[in-house]
């Protein structure tokens, strides 16, 4: 009986968390857009529907009713199947992050996380580091050059940051002495990382913004280079899968800072899962906020940015935090 | 940026300096008040001289200024215009019937500048797009307004052409025709 309940718990959970982000991956496309637009002093879309809200709806039925173009040359099975991946990773990495306080219904447990991983940290890391297969193969297999260098480009970036992503999460593993993303949230009942990790933040969230490839880092899409990058020749509802999967990494990235560093849905008087949205939704406007202010990295300032200050400072930083650890701690 | 002295401490100072900076500035942006004209609520007045849509305008006796001299549909890089001229009884040209393709016409205004008469003349109206394209094809009676456009006072034949009011040399500025005779040595 408890072994069907849960079931049943278990496929609304999944129902629901899908349902989430790739409603709010949709929005957030609108979002952008409006507050792009504000902020350049203009109004952005406000023609479909009150506010424009039904914008995404309008972008998903012409994405829908395009002609699904492929190219003359191109690797057809690994083309028609590299935008899924994007998507595909950037939905199972939320499968780990808890996005509200356990509920209690009828007397039992219901934890707020798809999966309690005990290595969830580890299997976020992976899973977004799988994603550099989507874009360098879409790119490679479109039999475009500037696909090609747009998908080099993305694998050469996403691996360099997946190196200062994974070294900065490691003071956060020393403190709260787990993998699990549930128990971090656990221990930060205290007072959120950021306060005792601020160097640590910035170098998350500075590696973020490089995973999801977006400005000042959206150099494998350079528009006045590379035409559109890696999704050059896709077009119709692929090119909308590598479109959703970009803003689901950013919701899923905006989450995991959420996690690791603002307390998770640990929040005073308002429910758990608001503070959670409310946490997420401010890292994502973060993310806009920088693309409407930075301009592009040149490659070489991205790898040096990457190799040469950010992972050294990650390394001081584990370095400077394993030390405080052994003499607070004895 | 800055020198070499400058510890490493207080680079990464300003360079964190400068992206605040930079940030406080798009953040100002945010709340500015947005100057987007939104088109179909707002309309902003054109300037007269617009070029856009075409029309064949009247003197001030009312008349068609159009001679059906054929110089704007010799003059239309797209060839939209057409016509047909005949005389009058009273001895006057006049078009029998004038057609513009409005799908065709990229407005450039080198049939105004063609036309002897002022008779052709752009407006600043522009919001006439249809997607049926047979309906952009404007026949006379959808281009003749009852007005003189942007000179109510021309009449061309005040100044050539057919006389209507005396003989010959009653135009403006025109001098009493010489007798030839009367110019023999």
């Amino acid at each position: 009986m408890s072994f069907v309940l849960g079931i049943i718990v278990l496929l609304a959970k999944l129902g629901i968390v899908l349902m989430g982000l790739l409603l709010g991956a949709g929005w957030l496309t609108f979002g952008e857009r409006r507050l792009l637009g504000w902020i350049q002093v203009r109004l952005g879309p406000n023609r479909a529907g009150p506010w424009g809200l039904l914008q995404p709806l309008a972008d998903i039925v012409k994405l829908l009713t395009k002609e699904d173009v492929i190219p003359e040359g191109a690797d057809r099975l690994i083309f028609l199947y590299a935008p899924s991946v994007v998507a595909v990773t950037a939905l199972l990495i939320f499968a780990v992050v808890p996005f509200a306080n356990t509920w209690r219904l009828a007397g039992m447990d219901i934890p707020m996380v798809i999966s309690d991983l005990n290595v969830g940290l580890l299997y976020a890391l992976a899973v977004s580091s799988l994603g550099v297969y989507g874009v360098a193969l879409g790119g490679w297999s479109s039999n475009s050059k500037f696909s090609l260098l747009g998908g080099i480009r993305a694998a050469a970036q996403m691996i360099s940051y997946e190196l200062s992503l994974g070294l900065s999460l490691v003071p956060v593993v020393m403190l709260a002495q787990s993998f699990s993303l549930v128990d971090i949230v656990q221990a930060q009942a205290k007072f959120p990382f950021i306060l005792v990790q601020p160097v640590a933040f910035l170098i998350f969230f500075i590696s973020a913004v490089a995973e999801a490839k977006r400005i000042p880092f959206d150099l494998p899409e350079a528009e006045n280079e590379l035409v559109a990058g890696y999704h050059t020749e896709y077009s119709g509802m692929r090119f909308g899968l590598y479109f959703l999967g970009e803003y689901v990494t950013m919701v899923v990235l905006g989450a995991l800072v959420a996690v690791f560093f603002l307390g998770g849905w640990r929040g005073p008087l308002l429910p758990s899962i608001v503070w959670f949205f409310l946490k997420v939704t401010v890292v994502v406007f973060a993310l806009v906020w920088f693309r409407a202010t930075f301009p592009r990295l040149r490659y070489d300032q991205l790898m040096h940015l990457g190799w040469k200050v950010l992972i050294p400072a990650a390394l001081l930083n584990i370095m400077a935090t394993g030390g405080l650890l052994l003499i607070v701690k004895g | 940026m800055t020198d070499k002295k400058s510890s490493y401490f207080q680079q990464t100072i300003e360079i964190f300096r400068g992206l605040a900076q930079g940030m406080g500035v798009t953040f100002l942006h945010l709340l500015r008040r947005k100057i987007t004209e939104e088109y179909p609520e707002t309309k902003r007045s054109m300037p007269p001289r617009t070029r856009a849509r075409i029309v064949l305008t009247r003197d001030p006796d009312g008349e068609e200024r159009c001679v059906a001299c054929f110089l704007c549909a010799a003059a239309c890089p797209v060839s939209c215009i057409s016509m047909d001229g005949e005389e009058r009884e009273d001895g006057r040209r006049w078009a029998r019937w004038f057609r513009i393709n409005f799908a065709r016409c990229i407005y450039c205004g080198l049939c105004e500048e063609a036309c002897p008469t002022l008779a052709i003349q752009l407006t600043p109206y522009y919001e006439f797009c249809d997607r049926k394209i047979l309906n952009l094809v404007a026949e006379k009676e959808d281009l003749l307004v009852d007005h003189g456009g942007k000179n109510t006072e021309y009449n061309f034949y005040r100044y050539a052409g057919v006389t209507m009011l005396g003989p010959k040399g009653s135009h403006i500025k025109e001098e009493e025709p010489v007798d030839l005779k009367s110019n023999l040595p």
